[in-house]
């Protein structure tokens, strides 16, 4: 492992938590704003996690907590890979094997509520995960390599070559993001929510642990935003992050605009953006190569 | 070679004692002793021929041609007499165009071509022997509790378990015999064996489901047999009997495609790909050691091992275009089709017909990238299948019920084999474990092949595999309150046998890249002279090594401790203090229960079928079509 390798992997593990909790604070204030308040601090996701590590220590069983920590734990190893420029398979495998993690840990309270959710959730997954892997393919396809590390180095553009791969993905984005019309098994809007969805059984400190991972996980699905959009080209990056932050801004602006769907909607609509844009796009790809 | 002579006769023999032998202790120590046996022997077979790259035995010895016709006369005359006996005519209709067709052929032009080499050994036939040497053995060494229980359960029945272990060994000897034959002929005996004890094995229980079933599997299998007499025929008239050459000449540009097409679909019909999928999931009507069997390391992976064998005349041709979209479609609808499913052996008889699917997709493909994944899946999918088979064995025996529904807080009641079902279904699709590993594998291979619609098909299709095993394994891991263990009552064998295929299956994923380095590996140079370069780097193998040493050791060290105080669960009336049931706005108590979802409206099996079973079958029809066009 070079040593670049391994300061990206440091900076992963100190800034993400750190990045990931302003995105949501940000988050916050801007869809306050949307919604006519005037919203919390920017720094309050923070002052939430605080307050949750002081919560009396309760659960329901002796296992879900093991769960829970397995999800934050994979949930960082994902990270890691992804920031060190690893296999983009291997980064997506990880994904799966951390949110199979969660799931699990909302089976296992045998929970009415908890165990919609767990179905929902996995719902979801079902849903965003063909485009997930249409995304990995496309970058093989035109990089010869899933490794994100020669994809980050490479002279083409991604979105030059994945147009439709990359609307694909954003659209799928609001799935992993929990944003609505598709936050079918936690959201953060209350009034749309059943009881609290997956995490019904979960509180305290399980409960920052949850916030924790999102953060980290939010920072490396926006990194696949910016796989698209860096090159060897020094400005390259720059535009990559404002894309980013742009298409974050946007998923903010559909989370406002809509109200939850049937789960029928979600993973009817997944598929068949899977199917057109994904598909269409690799055609392309196979037959322009 | 005294030792592949071994292990094809030695099971015969152990075959016809049990077939004799009518008490319980004798049978359970032949049937342990030889297991122990039989096992070493394959072992021992592995250790003698690693080294060599491929080693072929002439062995020429005329009479046993005539001792294999005289036996294929006789079994097609018992084929044919029991299709009129239960009107299944069709069936009677194949053996009496089969046997003679087969005879006149080896009689005719079969008598004049010589075979140089009968039986050969490479590393292929190295990983099968030690599958059916070890997970085979294993089966009947677990049939021997299971087995005894099934006759407690049924005891209105006569004992039939003679015939049971009978039939359990024979099919050993077959397999065998089938992954060390060069001479095709040969390799069409113990094929048609093969097929034969599954027939009866399926119709073991004589109920009218077992026999209808059992004949559907006859059929199809004839189908496939009649495939593989039309393929020995064509290819005798080219002057050649041998694998090898078959392979030698198809690799050099000789135009093979009919033969090998007529080959694979023996191979699709006997590894049970679409439409011929029915006969699998029929065959679980027969006791659960025989589904284990069947699934996992004899007759359909006889199917696969022939195509994977194939699959250097597959590459780029019209039959490697139909076996890959054959085992793309079935791939894909099978894995739609387990999610409808709530009966356990159901949903592993679907998830085994996608996983050969995959593999089949692999051999169709046909580079050596495509046949590593091959192997491996057909490697980890055997150790694995049989452990799920037989852990559902076990529970049906001891909660009385297949259906997983049903299985709720099966932690609680059997601790031991909820855990063992986890790790079994994990295997079945979670990094770092191995059906994983392999379907990236695989899923490279069909990315380079250039066929965008099979990517479509792998992307989707396992998508749907997740979503079934994680809510199988959701059931699983449910922790509900105040269950009674009753894992007393199951026997010491099962536990022997449970455990080893538990460690088993963690265990190879760890060695994984010391099997790929000396066994797949040299024998994909062997096949292909050069390899491209491998799926997963070394160093994303080792990852996966390290990834799963965490998921073990996390749940040693921390699995199951809390300082936490537990409180009851949220309902959304006063939960009455066991998580179970709660007081209703009347003040009436409810009790809760909690189904899985099984998306009748999106993933109804008959419809997966339907679509399943119509395109492949166009899929093969014209092909054939095409084919045989050419060649009128």
């Amino acid at each position: 492992m070079s040593v670049t390798v391994i300061i990206s992997i440091v900076a992963y593990l100190i800034l993400a938590p750190i990045a990931g909790g302003l995105l949501a604070g940000i988050d916050r204030k801007i869809s306050a704003r949307m919604q006519g308040r005037f919203g919390p601090p920017i720094l309050q996701p923070f002052y939430d996690f605080f307050k949750l590590l002081e919560k009396e220590p309760i659960t329901v069983n002796k296992v879900q907590d093991f769960y829970v920590m397995c999800f934050l734990i994979f949930i960082v190893i994902t990270g890691c890979f992804f920031f060190a420029g690893g296999d983009l398979l291997l980064v997506i495998f990880t994904l799966t094997l951390a949110s199979i993690f969660l799931v699990i840990a909302a089976f296992s309270s045998n929970s009415p509520y908890a165990q919609i959710g767990a179905e929902r959730e996995l719902l979801q997954m079902m849903a965003y995960e063909p485009m997930v892997l249409i995304t990995a393919i496309g970058f093989y396809l035109i990089n010869g390599s899933f490794a994100i590390s020669e994809i980050v180095s490479s002279e083409k553009m991604g979105i030059l070559y994945l147009p439709g791969i990359f609307l694909g993905f954003v659209f799928i984005l609001t799935i992993k993001l929990r944003k609505s019309p598709f936050d079918l098994s936690m959201s953060h809007h209350g009034h749309q929510e059943l009881v609290k969805g997956l995490t019904t059984e979960f509180s305290g400190k399980t409960m920052a642990v949850i916030e924790i991972a999102h953060w980290y996980e939010n920072i490396f699905l926006l990194g696949f935003v910016y796989l698209f959009f860096v090159n060897t080209a020094s400005w390259s990056p720059v535009l990559a992050v404002a894309v980013c932050l742009v298409t974050y801004f946007i998923e903010i602006l559909i989370d406002n605009s809509y109200a939850r769907m049937k789960w029928q909607i979600a993973i009817n609509a997944s598929w068949i953006v899977a199917i057109t844009l994904g598909f269409v796009n690799l055609l392309v790809i196979y037959y322009v190569r | 070679m005294s030792t592949i002579f071994f292990l094809i006769l030695f099971p015969l023999v152990v075959a016809l004692a049990l077939l004799v032998l009518k008490t319980d202790a004798a049978r359970d120590i032949i049937v342990k002793v030889s297991a122990i046996v039989i096992a070493v022997a394959s072992i021992y077979l592995a250790f003698t021929y690693f080294g060599s790259g491929g080693k072929f035995f002439d062995f020429e010895n005329e009479s046993i041609n005539y001792l294999m016709m005289g036996i294929e006369i006789c079994l097609a005359i018992l084929i044919f007499y029991l299709g009129i006996k239960h009107k299944k005519y069709l069936a009677s209709v194949l053996a009496a165009i089969q046997a003679p067709l087969m005879v006149w052929f080896e009689l005719s032009i079969g008598h004049g071509i010589h075979v140089v080499n009968n039986l050969y050994i490479d590393r292929l036939s190295i990983i099968m022997v030690l599958i059916i040497g070890i997970i085979g053995t294993l089966i009947t060494w677990y049939s021997i509790g299971y087995m005894k229980d099934f006759q407690h359960h049924h005891h209105d029945q006569p004992d039939r378990r003679p015939l049971f272990f009978f039939l359990m060994f024979l099919f050993l000897s077959a397999m065998f015999g089938i992954v060390v034959s060069n001479n095709l002929v040969w390799l069409y005996f113990f094929w048609e064996i093969t097929t034969l004890c599954s027939f009866f094995l399926i119709g073991f229980t004589r109920t009218k489901e077992a026999i209808n079933n059992s004949f559907r599997a006859l059929i199809m299998n004839l189908l496939g047999g009649l495939g593989f007499v039309l393929a020995i025929i064509v290819l005798g008239t080219m002057g050649t009997l041998e694998l090898n050459q078959l392979l030698l000449a198809g690799m050099m540009g000789y135009d093979l495609t009919l033969p090998v097409a007529l080959l694979a679909f023996a191979g699709i019909t006997k590894a049970a790909q679409m439409p011929f999928n029915s006969w699998l999931l029929g065959a679980m009507v027969a006791p659960t050691p025989t589904s284990a069997l069947l699934h996992s390391s004899t007759m359909v992976k006889a199917g696969v091992f022939l195509i994977v064998k194939l699959a250097p005349v597959l590459s780029g041709n019209l039959a490697g275009i139909m076996v890959m979209t054959v085992g793309g479609i079935t791939f894909l609808m099978a894995s739609f089709a387990a999610i409808s499913q709530s009966n356990a052996k159901r949903v592993l008889a679907y998830s085994t017909v996608a996983n050969l699917g995959l593999i089949v997709a692999c051999g169709g493909i046909g580079t050596s990238a495509a046949v590593w994944a091959a192997v491996m899946l057909i490697i980890f999918h055997a150790v694995t299948k049989s452990l799920l088979f037989l852990c559902v064995g076990t529970a049906e025996h001891n909660i009385g019920s297949r259906d997983i529904e049903d299985m709720d807080g099966l932690f609680g009641r059997m601790p031991k084999l909820a855990a063992f079902m986890i790790v079994g279904i994990s295997g079945m699709f979670l990094a770092p474990l191995g059906m994983l590993i392999s379907k990236w594998a695989a899923m490279k291979a069909f990315v380079d092949s250039g066929n965008v619609l099979l990517v479509m098909m792998i992307v989707f299709g396992s998508s749907a595999t997740l979503f079934y095993w994680t809510k199988w394994l959701g059931k699983m891991t449910a922790i509900m309150a105040k269950q009674e263990n009753i894992q007393g009552k199951v026997h010491k064998e099962e536990w022997l046998v449970l455990t080893s295929l538990t460690v088993m299956t963690v265990v190879i994923c760890l060695i994984f890249p010391l099997m790929s380095t000396y066994l797949v590996v040299p024998y994909l140079t062997a096949v292909y002279s050069t390899v491209g370069t491998l799926a997963l780097s070394a160093g994303n193998m080792y990852i996966m090594s390290g990834m799963l040493a965490i998921v073990v050791l996390l749940p040693l060290l921390f699995y199951g401790k809390t300082n936490k105080r537990i409180v009851p669960i949220y309902m959304a009336g006063a939960n009455l203090g066991d998580d179970l049931s709660f007081e209703n706005s009347m003040h009436q108590p409810t009790s809760v229960s909690l189904k899985n979802w099984y998306m009748e409206g999106y993933f109804g099996e008959k419809k997966m079928n339907l679509i399943g079973v119509l395109t492949t079958t166009a899929v093969l029809l014209f092909t054939f079509a095409v084919l045989l066009g050419g060649v009128l």
